[in-house]
């Protein structure tokens, strides 16, 4: 019986030899020359140095949950830095009161939503300015991407509204590793990509690298495809006032608009994980009494 | 081995539909289909896969509600279903990891049908229905992938699309033709927005139909089991009900928790960043990879230095599927009694697993000499490893029945059994 199998194993191994020399013989891939080889080598030591690490959020995991105080310093960071060029079009104020959220009052969504100035049509037909209610969307800073692009440069600061699930970190593990990689991702339910790529890139303006050459208008960062981004260094140490005495560090901001922008991505974020957990137990208690049912009436066949 | 009706009218009313529409009798008998007592829980993933299929159907449905295929609406009525409608960030996270959950059943059934010879006589016409539900799911989760109008939706089905383009170079012209026929205009856009969001929508009422037919289908010939030996004897089979209701019961559950951990806790583990970003057909990102799924093919079509030669390639790669019952000349179904045939199939799979891992790589130096060596074992497999095999290949001895291999009685299960191919040929009827 081994024997046979062994015989089965063998034959596969040869059959798919027999093709790899045939690729190795008719499709070799090309030698890199070595200036390409240099020019790859150089990649993958930028990309070493400036790997993105993963940050502790509180919203990671299975029982992941915003903490409102960093939200209301994120909004806070939003509202006096990014959104002087970043529109954030998908959310409305009372989202901000919303449960699951930065955890304003009612009163205060209607303040901070009165801030702003929207243009509408009066009832004579011509536009008149009111200020800006609970329900309206979040204004954006450029009236058209044409202004956007204009005001900045020619580049278009991107709309955040749904930034912290449009980025992520690429795994860089090996092949033979990718498995496990995969398998540690799911297993630990990582959807954390997006803030740490935003942290990363917040806290990525450094100095450039010498013999790294930045192009005229863009500057250098660590997390950024390319090293090069239009962006300048938003933000500066004690650039913004924190209330609750949280150190006034670029780190600290770039942390706090990160999961305030994870939550203005994913607003249902913390619903979602608590309804969960509660059906991941419903299903597991499913299973059991399944499971117990079959075994009792499969144990008739023996 | 279609089985004996055993439904007997009891009252009035059902003698009197029985003789007009005999529906009762389709379901009473659905009920006491008789299943080989020795399925293994492999055999659940046909349940799992009709689950998944009305998963799917009843969450499309609610979605259509609320989406709107325009080009200028389609991204911000999606994100409007996650942050507005009641429960909407559920119902789509739900048939979005459906999508995958589907596929991975779906997978797992085919391999289960290839390891143990479900496709071979009298079970051919069950399996190319099969392949042809493959084929149609595969149409349909492209376009479903193409409705949330992000980068990766626009600009995969600018690559898919423009494929048929390859056809120029056989005739020159047919193909933009075809192309811009299906884009109704000279470009990805709100035309083909809209006519994928038709179809995708239509799609899975066929796939529906053709998993009535497979079924049916089913019980004419009845269920392959993992000896491959068929039902001779009463005492081989159990009733579908409760045995089997029960058992597929508790594997849905289970597979249930494994969905429900992707749509709570990691709903975009398994899309693509990129499609958060709206649809915009003056930038094209970094790499363009469709969905996990279609990788392997994706793989094939690349691994050919010719464009229609791709295409080709990769629609081989189905087709194949169809003319397997007549590639595989062995006449031993189970792998379990074939020693050279299992070895190749684990092969086969680590050149499916192989070629998807391949299909996300960017497509130079090593990566694409291997999608070239593990293309060419994909169609090696079929075309020649099989026929061969089942010309030199000397099966390992088989139980007498069903009911020897379970419960081991009489004879010792590794004695005389019956030679090879008198199991097999015992069933041509």
């Amino acid at each position: 019986m081994a024997s046979s199998s062994f015989k089965g194993l063998i034959s596969a191994l040869i059959v798919f030899g027999i093709i790899l020399g045939f690729g190795l013989l008719f499709f070799y891939p090309e030698p890199k020359s070595e200036e390409e080889l240099k020019v790859i080598e150089k990649a993958e030591m930028m990309a070493e140095e400036n790997a993105v690490h993963h940050q502790e959020w509180t919203f990671a995991g299975v029982r992941g949950h915003f903490d409102k105080a960093q939200l209301q310093r994120g909004y806070q960071v939003y509202k006096e830095v990014c959104a002087a060029c970043h529109g954030l079009k998908l959310g409305k104020y009372r989202n901000l009161a919303d449960a699951g959220g930065p955890g304003f009052t009612d009163g205060q969504v209607k303040t901070l939503a009165a801030e702003a100035e929207f243009e509408v049509i009066g009832d004579a037909g011509a536009p008149v300015a009111r200020p800006g209610l609970p329900s309206d969307a979040f204004k954006s800073p450029f009236a058209n991407d044409n202004a956007a692009r204009s005001a900045n440069g020619g580049g278009l600061p991107p709309d955040l509204s749904v930034m912290a699930k449009a980025r992520n970190v690429h795994s860089e593990a090996p092949w033979y590793m990718a498995p496990v990689q995969y398998l540690k991702d799911i297993v630990t339910g990582y959807q954390e990509g997006g803030p740490d790529y935003l942290h990363a890139l917040l806290t990525g303006y450094k100095e450039t690298p010498a013999g790294f050459t930045v192009s005229e208008g863009l500057h250098f960062n660590t997390a950024f495809p390319g090293y090069q981004i239009a962006m300048p260094a938003p933000l500066a140490d004690a650039q913004v006032e924190y209330t609750d005495g949280s150190p006034a560090t670029v780190d600290q901001y770039s942390r706090d608009v990160s999961a305030f922008l994870m939550w203005a991505s994913e607003p249902s974020l913390e619903t979602r994980k608590h309804l969960g957990l509660r059906v991941l137990l419903y299903l597991l208690i499913t299973a059991i009494l399944f499971w117990l049912a079959k075994r009792m009436l499969w144990s008739r066949l023996h | 081995m279609s089985h004996q009706s055993t439904y007997h009218p009891k009252t009035g009313f059902e003698r009197w539909m029985d003789e007009r529409l005999p529906i009762i009798r389709v379901a009473s008998d659905f009920l006491t289909f008789p299943t080989p007592r020795n399925l293994n829980y492999l055999w659940t993933f046909g349940g799992i896969l009709s689950f998944c299929l009305a998963v799917q159907i009843i969450t499309g449905i609610v979605l259509a509600m609320h989406y709107v295929p325009h080009e200028s609406m389609a991204f911000a009525s999606v994100e409007h279903i996650m942050r507005n409608v009641n429960w909407g960030w559920l119902i789509r996270y739900t048939h979005a990891v459906g999508a995958s959950m589907f596929f991975l059943a779906v997978y797992i059934h085919i391999f289960r049908g290839l390891y143990y010879g479900s496709y071979k006589a009298p079970r051919e016409v069950l399996w190319i229905l099969g392949v042809l539900i493959f084929l149609l799911m595969m149409a349909t989760a492209f376009m479903g992938y193409v409705l949330p109008w992000g980068q990766m939706s626009f600009w995969g089905a600018t690559v898919i699309t423009n494929l048929f383009s390859s056809i120029n170079s056989i005739i020159p012209g047919l193909g933009t033709l075809i192309v811009e026929w299906i884009w109704g205009g000279y470009a990805v856009g709100n035309a083909t927005l809209n006519r994928l969001f038709s179809l995708h929508y239509l799609l899975p009422f066929a796939i529906a139909g053709l998993v009535i037919l497979h079924i049916w289908s089913l019980h004419v010939v009845g269920n392959n089991n993992p000896t491959g030996i068929p039902v001779k004897k009463d005492s081989d089979a159990i009733p579908f009900s409760p045995y089997m209701t029960m058992k597929d019961g508790f594997a849905m559950t289970i597979f249930a928790l494994l969905f429900a951990w992707f749509v709570f806790y990691a709903p975009n583990y398994l899309g693509h960043a990129d499609n958060y970003i709206e649809a915009n057909p003056l930038q094209t990102p970094a790499h363009i990879v469709p969905e996990w799924y279609l990788l392997p093919f994706y793989a094939i079509l690349r691994a050919i230095p010719s464009k229609l030669g791709g295409v080709l390639a990769m629609f081989a790669s189905i087709a194949v599927l169809f003319i397997l019952p007549w590639l595989d000349r062995s006449l031993v179904r189970s792998a379990k009694y074939r020693p050279l045939y299992k070895w190749f199939f684990w092969l086969f799979v680590i050149t499916c697993i192989a070629l998807g891992y391949l299909g996300a790589k960017p497509p130079d130096g090593w990566y694409v000499f291997f999608a070239r060596v593990f293309t060419i074992y994909y169609f090696a497999h079929f075309l020649l490893v099989l026929p061969i095999l089942g010309l030199i290949e000397t099966p390992k001895p088989m139980p007498n029945s069903i009911t020897e291999a379970v419960l081991g009685k009489g004879v010792g299960r590794h004695g005389a059994g019956v030679p090879a191919g008198a199991a097999a040929s015992a069933e041509k009827r």
